[in-house]
């Protein structure tokens, strides 16, 4: 499993006008019994989506909708990924083929869970964030261009805005490196540090009977 | 400079921090379950690498297992292959499991402190968002996602920034009714559930101190509904009276140090934290949620709010469209909502003390007509109990469902679930669309509300019952 890289990328935009849209809605709880990380684009808002008997609903939810396919920037409310860990949202996501969401703010689990799997979250001013949403509903040509080495997103009329990122995700992404691998780098300071905390859990001999 | 607890157990995990990256923070505990690992086993698997330590890692099964009869087979084929698959990675890995069958299954989040695993001062994870759970205990705990869990097996190390603090002082007397369920809810109706996002909670004050370790648990397993990661109480002689003599506290002249250690672990006087707010206990009623995520919750006294009241627009829109999943009116009183179900468990409110609570209110009663209620142990332990005290029976003979232990109606994984439209009452944690059900629409409220409310097949107000105390 190849640690996911970013670069540049230029893509329409998705309005999701709905604040604190939560991993329940992201991938309903159901769709987590799996035990690998494929198939979980149809997963995707699937409440949102489907009725009972498995068909699109009518209209379409819309992501579904024909006019905004194959866009890959998600521009949603306030407080976007809360609720429980699952990573299969941001897995459902890029299965889709999400590459960033642009929010006003997102959750902390969620945030780095994204990260991890190359999805940008996005956190916008809630000004530039309100134009973006307005250009996702009326213009359909639209596009924005991301460009993670400089980390600065530019409009559909060539301006470029600045978006904070963490420098460390950054170039990590960049470089397509992975997190695993950076803290085993690391082997001997954690084994000092296991020698030195030596702490009183452990899990495989109880001290006393139950 | 004084620190809080917080920054004293973060400072006492960092491994190696590089200018600029996150920290490497060592992992005293993980905590493993059959949903968020299997992913992480297969990576581990393709690297070629081992769990580095074992000894600080246990697994159970809570999520996607029935709550029916141990003896009878997962009926459901993807969440039998799945528990398969725990077992099997357990095996591989050299991980101990305590599988579904086991005397000491239960919810990841009960089972710990049960096992006396979950100690002061530890940083504790697990692919859980409950994890905050622990932080009762004066542990950092936290949830995280499966690749993170896939870096704490192979290296029982992660990578973090440090997070802020905010501390939550809750003063006062809690009146009777009014439980530690209700100090949560109304915490996140005031700050929202995105107030606590980048942060710690430090819980304290005179009405956390009076809270046993069970009720502080359902404090912080809820600080993630608040939008912080994880929430703590400084451990005190209610913590080690806890967690004296269980299987894996430390016993005889370790426990004497690991308590002396622990008691440092206060915040010091002039600690600063990020941000602040005081709740006055005194105040406080009843809670219970109106809408589609737990900040929306009311006072059970109160009307649900009309969105024509709010000054913000987004504010609101969600509201608008809460109420309409809900199907619920602007200014009707929420007590005399009707339910079709009563949800007693999860890893917020399934622990005995929970159920007693519940247990008192339905004895000698019947449940109205027509109602489902659900009791469902948050583990094996807890049921053992529970039917040692004749709760079980209290149960049945009122008319209630009474389950073998697991995460069941709370996250809807396994078949308990609610039917499209149908309301319950639940002591769960999340209120979101379809949280219990697909269509199914969700009511937060303390075990004693939600007995309470099993009695009439309405919202019901438990200062109402007869001789209600604490």
């Amino acid at each position: 499993m190849a640690a996911p890289r970013v670069g540049t990328f230029t893509t329409g935009l998705v309005p999701l006008p709905a604040e604190n849209v939560d991993t329940d809605q992201i991938v309903p709880a159901r769709y987590l019994k799996v035990i690998d990380k494929a198939g979980l684009a149809d997963a995707l808002f699937h409440d949102w989506r489907f009725e009972a008997d498995g068909s699109k609903k009518s209209p379409p939810f819309v992501i579904d909708e024909p006019r905004y396919a194959g866009h890959g920037i998600l521009v949603a409310g306030d407080n976007f990924g809360g609720g429980s860990s699952r990573e299969h949202a941001p897995w459902a996501l890029g299965a889709f083929g999400i590459k960033a969401i642009l929010a006003t703010s997102f959750a902390d689990i969620f945030k780095s869970n994204a990260l991890k799997n190359g999805i940008l979250p996005i956190i916008l001013p809630a000004e530039l964030h309100g134009t973006l949403m307005q250009i996702a509903k009326d213009d359909l040509a639209a596009t924005v261009t991301i460009e993670l080495a400089t980390a600065t997103l530019t409009t559909p009329d060539g301006t470029a805005h600045q978006f904070p990122i963490d420098a460390f995700s950054q170039k990590m992404l960049l470089d397509g490196l992975d997190e695993l691998d950076y803290i085993r780098t690391q082997g001997e300071k954690i084994l000092a540090h296991e020698t030195s905390h030596p702490g009183t859990i452990n899990t495989l001999q109880p001290n006393a009977p139950r | 400079m004084p620190k809080t607890i917080i920054e004293k157990i973060w400072n006492e995990h960092v491994v190696d921090q590089q200018e600029g990256a996150p920290a490497i923070l060592a992992i005293d505990l993980h905590l493993v379950h059959e949903v968020t690992s299997p992913q992480a086993f297969t990576g581990l698997r393709a690297r070629g690498l081992k769990v580095r330590r074992p000894d600080r890692t246990v697994a159970t099964a809570d999520h996607s297992i029935p709550t029916t009869p141990r003896n009878l087979p997962i009926a459901d084929e993807m969440a039998a292959a799945q528990v398969k698959q725990l077992e099997a990675n357990c095996a591989e890995f050299g991980v101990p499991l305590h599988g579904w069958e086991s005397p000491n299954q239960g919810i990841v989040h009960v089972i710990g402190p049960e096992l006396g695993l979950t100690q002061p001062g530890a940083t504790i994870v697990c692919g859980d968002s409950h994890t905050a759970t622990h932080g009762a205990f004066g542990a950092l705990a936290f949830g995280i996602g499966t690749s993170e869990v896939e870096m704490v097996l192979a290296t029982q190390c992660l990578l973090q920034r440090k997070p802020k603090t905010y501390l939550v002082r809750v003063d006062g007397t809690l009146r009777p009714g009014v439980s530690a369920k209700d100090i949560i809810l109304a915490l996140i109706a005031r700050i929202g559930v995105g107030g606590g996002t980048g942060h710690v909670f430090e819980y304290a004050g005179s009405a956390i101190r009076d809270l046993s370790m069970e009720e502080r648990m359902t404090i912080c397993n809820m600080s993630i509904e608040g939008g912080a990661r994880a929430g703590l109480v400084a451990p005190d002689e209610t913590t080690f009276a806890y967690l004296k003599g269980r299987p894996h506290a430390p016993q005889g002249a370790d426990w004497d140090a690991a308590v002396a250690r622990w008691r440092t672990l206060t915040s010091d006087d002039g600690a600063t934290y990020d941000k602040e707010i005081v709740i006055d206990a005194d105040t406080l009623e009843p809670m219970v949620t109106y809408g589609t995520n737990p900040g929306m919750g009311l006072p059970i006294s109160g009307t649900i709010p009309n969105p024509a009241d709010e000054s913000d627009p987004a504010a609101a829109r969600a509201l608008t469209r809460a109420l309409e999943y809900m199907d619920l009116r602007a200014g009707d009183s929420i007590i005399g909502r009707p339910v079709n179900t009563v949800f007693i468990g999860s890893c917020t409110n399934g622990r005995i003390s929970d159920l007693r609570l519940a247990a008192n209110v339905l004895k000698g009663q019947t449940i109205a007509k027509g109602v489902r209620v659900m009791v469902v142990p948050g583990s094996a332990d807890v049921k053992r109990q529970a039917e040692r005290e004749g709760l079980d029976k209290i149960f049945r003979d009122a008319g209630a469902d009474w389950r073998e232990a697991g995460c069941s109606m709370c996250i809807a994984m396994n078949g308990d679930q609610l039917a499209p439209g149908e309301y319950a009452i639940s002591t769960s944690n999340r209120n979101f669309e379809g949280r219990q059900g697909k269509g199914g629409r969700t009511f937060l409220a303390s075990p004693l509300t939600a007995a309470a409310t099993a009695l009439t097949g309405v919202i019901a107000d438990p200062r109402t019952l007869p001789g209600m105390s604490r």
